[in-house]
């Protein structure tokens, strides 16, 4: 199915290219910001709030400082005095570095310590005594608006309640008008939990801020290094750290899907102490920090859709109770406080629909970051399959034949969405019968029927999804005013071998093999070839980083443009030395010949040669290239995905039997590396439909904030997954695709949900939230009392 | 995470090690694995001052069977009792318990006395020891004493292992007629403490009367439980569905469960039971193999 | 209060003075300054800082620097001989068995250490025996295969294929 139009010696697109990166991974020469030794280095520590909402008396830090060892003990008092005690976040609004008076959720930052190595900071930290005021916290986002509830954000102007904005889309009138009139009529209430992404390598970074040159190198685990550097001289530039001054440096990044973007706390302490001290500062977060003190997710949804008796979509209603906690600190670079949820209208085709949020304050951890998704898509899928399963519910048809007659067809394309949007390309029958094939779906039906004869719990789950990535053009999307286009630079040496810059910065997806075969695929040069560097702002163009799937539609897009304008001067390289016009050329992978005369011909290498040694008169020397995309759309990646689930009938315990990801991102260009990546996307979805929640006592207590009741899921708990992929490319992208790293995400907890779901339906069940665990479905029949009777007693 | 700071010793004979941890008092720890001991001292839950490291003391790692006992020693790692043939003979229900506890790695270093001195009714051998009726040998200056495992659990994090004193060695009574065990547990994820975990032993004659039976439930009580009532229901019985229903009923009504993460108080009965008679089953299919 | 501690690391022997706190893993990473061996969290859970001691695998944050005094120890440094790199490190990097590359020394550690005790495991033993190691970015289904295929190589036997095999 994926044709490849180079050799394997060039290793264009389409060719499962080994990965470059994993030579210096497999034999431990990775390089993680924590593995950064610098002469002086300095550790810091950081000592946080036990308690949600508490006024600060006293910080009485004077045993820690009498510790041998220890250099410096930072308050936000002494923040203060340099205005460095509060910083923006990526939403416009404000986040405090460290406290002055109030802290707004457990595990917040209080104090940093400074000295000489880990364990003297780790000590003296338990020496700082901080005498709070406690104060009864907000942390059910339902009650955030009562009278009674304090006003937690009285910093902002003009902030008389807890909530932190309103949004809205979709024709509100016309969508209760057809609610109104509809035959049928569904609902169900969801929480899309509290998660964390937990990539195994937490974040840190090395602050070496040197005062004879004024110049600040931030290593940190970031995924987004230029956009960090652009908002560090913001927030510093009044102490003369503008942005000539700073150097960010990226290293590896051990897993970051999207809890690398933000700005948090402690890089921008350690800058601060680095730079009073003026020796490099070393932080690095503990796994509890880092579980504790961001999150992703946490969306209250009430979904309704209307439609016909026998199965037409008619309109669909979201609305949307959004817990931010103390402030919004989601990594939305959209001009949309939602960011996509929009495309919750999903893969279907009808003409109205009306989606409201309001996001509230509370006494938890900033939210909310991404967990391997494009800014709250995950959420408006899961609303939308469960939405659509329920309604198939509600008429008795299958949840396949109700999908087959509701999707967006194939010539409908573009597709304009009643919420805005307009999808680009799509075929999503094709999806969903190449998975059905897959997945035997008749006689999987069949054997539900017998098992549920016998009283067996067995349940088959569908996701059709539309995912919505590449953010983004510029009309909609910036951070802090930056737009999100992506760069791309290509350089090709005398000898015919490059090296490509880029914007991005790959966490593990796999770049500086994959822009290779884009640049091989364009010029013919084999990827082998081309070195590609990211993450050190010195050196790479200005690029808005990687997350919500954007590297191949911006960056790639970019690499793909760049180097066709290489292409184009190759082209009058070989029309001068051939001594032909440029018409008369003809390209293939690699070189150019003369029309009729393929004998007669000139090689890339030979042409890049040229272009030191003997170029033409008036024409420009060397071989380079720079593009910056800003892409005129988004791209839409679609999935359909089936998962079939045994459920134990005695303890419920739950086994994912079967699960086949069909997925559609365009052209594919290794084929894998995107597997890879769909297999790692599908696990991350298992994780928070089964597994995950960052669960809160009602004091505001996190109740799970280790690896040892975070549960991510290990191997015994994922299944193996089987994948494939249909291909209909983007018809404005350059190369056609359309980005795949967190469709799986997307696309799994619903499937999941509706497998479950399904297994339960004989007992009357017609939603359950995610995490679906044993003990929930204990509760669900409990409730129902059916446990004695209707359920298999144990 | 770094504990706090500590002195430490690796004592080359019991002897030593005992003298040394009377000398130093209540501000000394044993460490035998530290797969308990160490996370929570990172975590500074613990900050013992001197650490006594029996991996140097000679005697106290081996799996023997000898007159009519399986004999334990005290350092003997999970993991040399996942990997006995001679153990999986006999006692398979090690096995399947070594395959439960945390993970391979933690098996390689986590020791047997460690896991029961503990006192953490979440551990999985103490559901193990009290089916299999386990007495266990603590030493002390004074010399050793032995303690039975009904005898062993004294309370959260507490045991009949006294200040001063060092488990040595469990021994397991070899039942001479028919027999079979079995362990298994319900965790949230691989790795995970067991929501509830059950150990059954059975003792059959020819003509498969039950003539004995040991019940032990992980976690499902403040200390490790011995389900005496279930136990009852089985002897005496043919160990048909009714005596094994019984059984899992009482097990259902006698433990002592908790609501948390894991689950209500109420799913961990309807766990408890459930797994209770499974593992009846399963440890008669094994004594009649 | 330091202790004087001797260890075999990688073929090579260090004497060193060290904290009785000190955890095996700083040891390794910063007095001996290789990093290749992780740290991913603080309560042995993830297993990025699995090393062997004394061909065992081990999690290197639970267990005291003083603790491998006089043992061997191999990290993912250790793993490459003069004849090229181990099987496990071929067959990751031939099946895609790594993304980020953070959790992959830890769970190639663990793999050899399985594959010397069991030359042929099947999938379900190979997820079991890695159930102690945390991947956050493959999904598990290429490492299965990445053990496997060092498994084959270790036995002499012909190779299974790499390619990427997809649901037609």
């Amino acid at each position: 199915m994926i044709q490849c139009k180079t050799s394997k010696e060039i290793g264009g697109m389409g060719h499962s290219v080994k990965r470059k990166e994993d030579n210096r991974f497999v034999t431990g020469t990775g390089h993680y910001v924590d593995d950064v030794k610098l002469k002086g280095m300095l550790h810091m520590d950081i000592i946080r709030s036990p308690y949600a909402y508490a006024k600060i008396k006293s910080i009485d830090s004077s045993a820690a400082m009498a510790v041998d060892g220890v250099v410096a003990v930072i308050t936000g008092k002494d923040l203060e005095q340099y205005n460095l005690h509060w910083m923006p976040t990526l939403m416009s609004d404000t986040q405090m570095v460290l406290p002055t008076d109030t802290v707004m959720h457990q595990g917040q930052e209080v104090a940093a310590v400074i000295a000489k190595d880990r364990q003297t900071a780790r000590d003296a930290r338990e020496l700082i005594v901080v005498d709070y005021d406690v104060m009864k916290a907000v942390i059910n986002p339902f009650k955030a608006l009562d009278a009674d509830a304090p006003l937690l954000r009285p910093d902002k102007e003009g902030q008389k309640d807890n909530q932190a904005w309103h949004w809205e889309v979709g024709d509100k009138d016309a969508t209760e008008k057809v609610f109104n009139e509809a035959d049928v009529v569904v609902k169900e209430q969801m929480h899309i939990p509290r998660i964390h992404v937990a990539s195994i390598e937490t974040c840190g970074c090395v602050a070496d801020y040197n005062k004879i040159d004024n110049h600040l190198t931030m290593h940190m685990t970031t995924q987004a290094p230029h956009a960090i550097r652009t908002v560090i001289a913001l927030v510093a530039g009044h102490v003369g750290l503008t942005e000539e001054k700073i150097r960010v440096i990226s290293p590896d990044i051990g897993g970051g899907f999207g809890g690398k973007v933000p700005v948090f706390p402690g890089y921008v302490i350690a800058i601060a102490a680095s730079f009073l001290i003026g020796k490099p500062v070393k932080w690095i977060e503990d796994r509890s920090d880092n579980l504790t003190n961001s999150f992703a997710r946490d969306y209250h949804i009430t979904a309704e859709m209307a439609g016909t008796k026998d199965g037409k979509i008619l309109a669909t209603r979201m609305k949307v109770l959004a817990d931010h906690g103390y402030t919004d600190g989601a990594a939305n670079p959209s001009k949309f406080p939602t960011g996509m949820f929009s495309i919750g209208t999903g893969s279907y085709d009808y003409p109205t629909a009306f989606m409201e949020a309001d996001a509230i304050y509370t006494n938890k951890p900033p939210g909310g970051v991404a967990y391997r998704c494009s800014f709250r898509v995950t959420e408006a899928v899961h609303a939308i399959e469960r939405i659509t399963d329920r309604y198939a519910l509600e008429i008795g048809k299958d949840p396949a034949a109700l999908r087959f007659d509701n999707f967006i067809k194939k010539d409908q394309f573009p597709y304009h969405s009643p919420t805005g949007w307009e999808y680009d390309s799509g075929d999503y029958h094709a999806g969903l019968e190449l998975a059905m094939k897959a997945v035997e779906y008749d006689k999987l039906r069949a054997e539900q029927v017998e098992k549920r004869k016998k009283g067996e719990l067995m349940g088959i789950g569908l996701s059709t999804f539309t995912e919505i990535v590449g953010a983004g053009p510029s009309k909609d999307f910036d951070i802090l005013g930056i737009k999100m286009f992506d760069s791309a630079e290509i350089r090709v040496h005398p000898t015919g071998k490059a090296i490509a810059r880029f914007g991005t910065k790959s966490q593990g997806q796999g770049h500086e093999t994959t822009y290779a075969q884009i640049i091989a695929e364009e010029l013919g040069i084999p990827s082998s070839d081309i070195t590609v560097e990211e993450g050190d702002t010195d050196s790479a163009p200005y690029g808005l980083g990687t997350y919500a799937s954007r590297s191949t539609p911006t960056a790639g897009a970019a690499a793909a443009i760049a180097a066709r304008k290489l292409r184009d001067k190759a082209r009058k390289l070989a029309a001068y030395l051939l001594e032909v016009s440029e018409d008369d050329l003809e390209w293939e992978p690699g070189k150019f010949s003369v029309k009729g005369a393929p004998e007669k011909s000139k090689t890339i290498q030979e042409l890049v040669f040229a272009s030191y040694t003997n170029h033409p008169q008036g024409m420009e020397a060397g071989f380079e290239a720079t593009h910056y995309y800003d892409p005129p759309n988004l791209t839409f990646p679609s999935g359909a995905y089936i998962c079939v689930v045994d459920i134990d009938p005695d303890t419920f315990e739950i086994k994912v039997r079967r699960f086949v990801a069909i997925d559609d991102a365009g052209h594919i260009i290794n084929p894998m590396v995107a597997q890879g990546q769909v297999h790692g996307g599908l696990t991350q979805g298992l994780a928070p439909a089964m597994y995950e929640e960052i669960i809160y006592d009602e004091d505001g207590n996190a109740l799970n904030g280790t690896l040892m009741d975070y549960l991510v899921p290990t191997a015994v708990e994922s299944p193996s997954w089987e994948t494939g992929h249909t291909v209909t490319p983007s018809p404005h992208h350059p190369i056609g695709a359309k980005g795949i790293g967190e469709s799986p995400t997307v696309g799994a907890p619903p499937a999941i949900a509706n497998a479950i779901v399904d297994a339960l339906k004989p007992y009357g069940i017609t939603h359950m939230d995610i995490p679906i665990t044993p003990a929930k479905i204990f509760e669900e029949l409990k409730k129902r009392g059916l446990l004695d009777t209707d359920i298999r007693t144990a | 995470m770094i504990p706090a700071s500590f002195d430490y010793s690796a004592p080359s004979s019991l002897d030593e090690a005992l003298k040394l941890l009377n000398e130093i008092g209540d501000e000394a720890k044993i460490l035998a694995g530290g797969h308990s001991l160490i996370p929570m001292m990172k975590l500074r839950f613990a900050e013992p001052e001197h650490l006594i490291d029996l991996s140097n003391v000679p005697g106290l790692s081996h799996v023997n069977f000898e007159g009519g006992h399986l004999k334990i020693g005290a350092m003997t790692k999970e993991v040399d009792m996942e990997d006995s043939a001679e153990v999986a003979a006999k006692f398979p229900i090690f096995q399947d318990a070594a395959k439960l506890i945390a993970d391979p790695q933690v098996r390689n270093f986590g020791t047997i006395g460690g896991n029961l001195a503990h006192g953490d009714a979440a551990n999985d051998q103490p559901a193990v020891m009290i089916a299999l009726n386990a007495s266990i040998d603590i030493a002390g200056l004074e010399g050793t004493k032995t303690v039975s495992i009904d005898d062993f659990f004294y309370g959260f994090y507490s045991t009949a292992v006294e200040e001063g004193e060092i488990l040595t060695e469990i021994s397991i009574p070899i039942p001479t007629g028919k027999f079979g065990n079995a362990y298994t547990k319900i965790e949230r994820k691989v790795g995970d403490y067991a929501t509830a975990g059950v150990a059954v032993q059975l003792e059959i004659d020819a003509s498969g009367t039950c003539t004995a039976a040991g019940i032990g439930l992980t976690n499902v009580n403040p200390t490790p439980l011995r389900a005496e009532r279930s136990q009852e229901a089985l002897v005496g019985t043919k160990l048909d569905e009714a005596a094994i229903e019984a059984a899992g009923q009482c097990a259902y009504e006698d433990c002592n469960p908790s609501s948390d993460l894991r689950g209500s108080e109420d799913y961990k009965r309807r766990v408890v039971k459930a797994i209770t008679k499974k593992m009846i089953k399963k440890a008669l299919e094994r004594a009649h193999a | 209060m330091k202790k004087s501690i001797t260890l075999k690391l990688n073929g090579e022997e260090h004497s060193a003075e060290v904290e009785p706190r000190t955890l095996l893993v700083h040891f390794i990473r910063e007095q001996m300054d290789m990093t290749g061996t992780h740290i991913g969290c603080d309560t042995s859970s993830c297993g990025a800082c699995t090393i062997l001691i004394d061909g065992k695998s081990a999690k290197s944050c639970t267990i005291l620097a003083v603790q491998a005094n006089g043992k061997e120890i191999t990290t993912v440094e250790g793993l490459a001989t003069s004849e090229g790199v181990h099987p496990i490190q071929e067959g990751f990097k031939e099946n895609h068995g790594l993304q980020c590359g953070f959790c992959t020394p830890g769970m190639m550690l663990r793999a050899v250490e399985m594959l010397e005790k069991n030359p042929n495991p099947t999938e379900e033993e190979i997820r079991w025996g890695i159930s102690g190691n945390l991947c956050r970015c493959t999904g598990y289904n290429n490492i299965v295969k990445s053990i496997q295929y060092a498994g084959a190589k270790m036995r002499g036997e012909e190779l299974p294929s790499t390619e990427p095999v997809f649901v037609e």
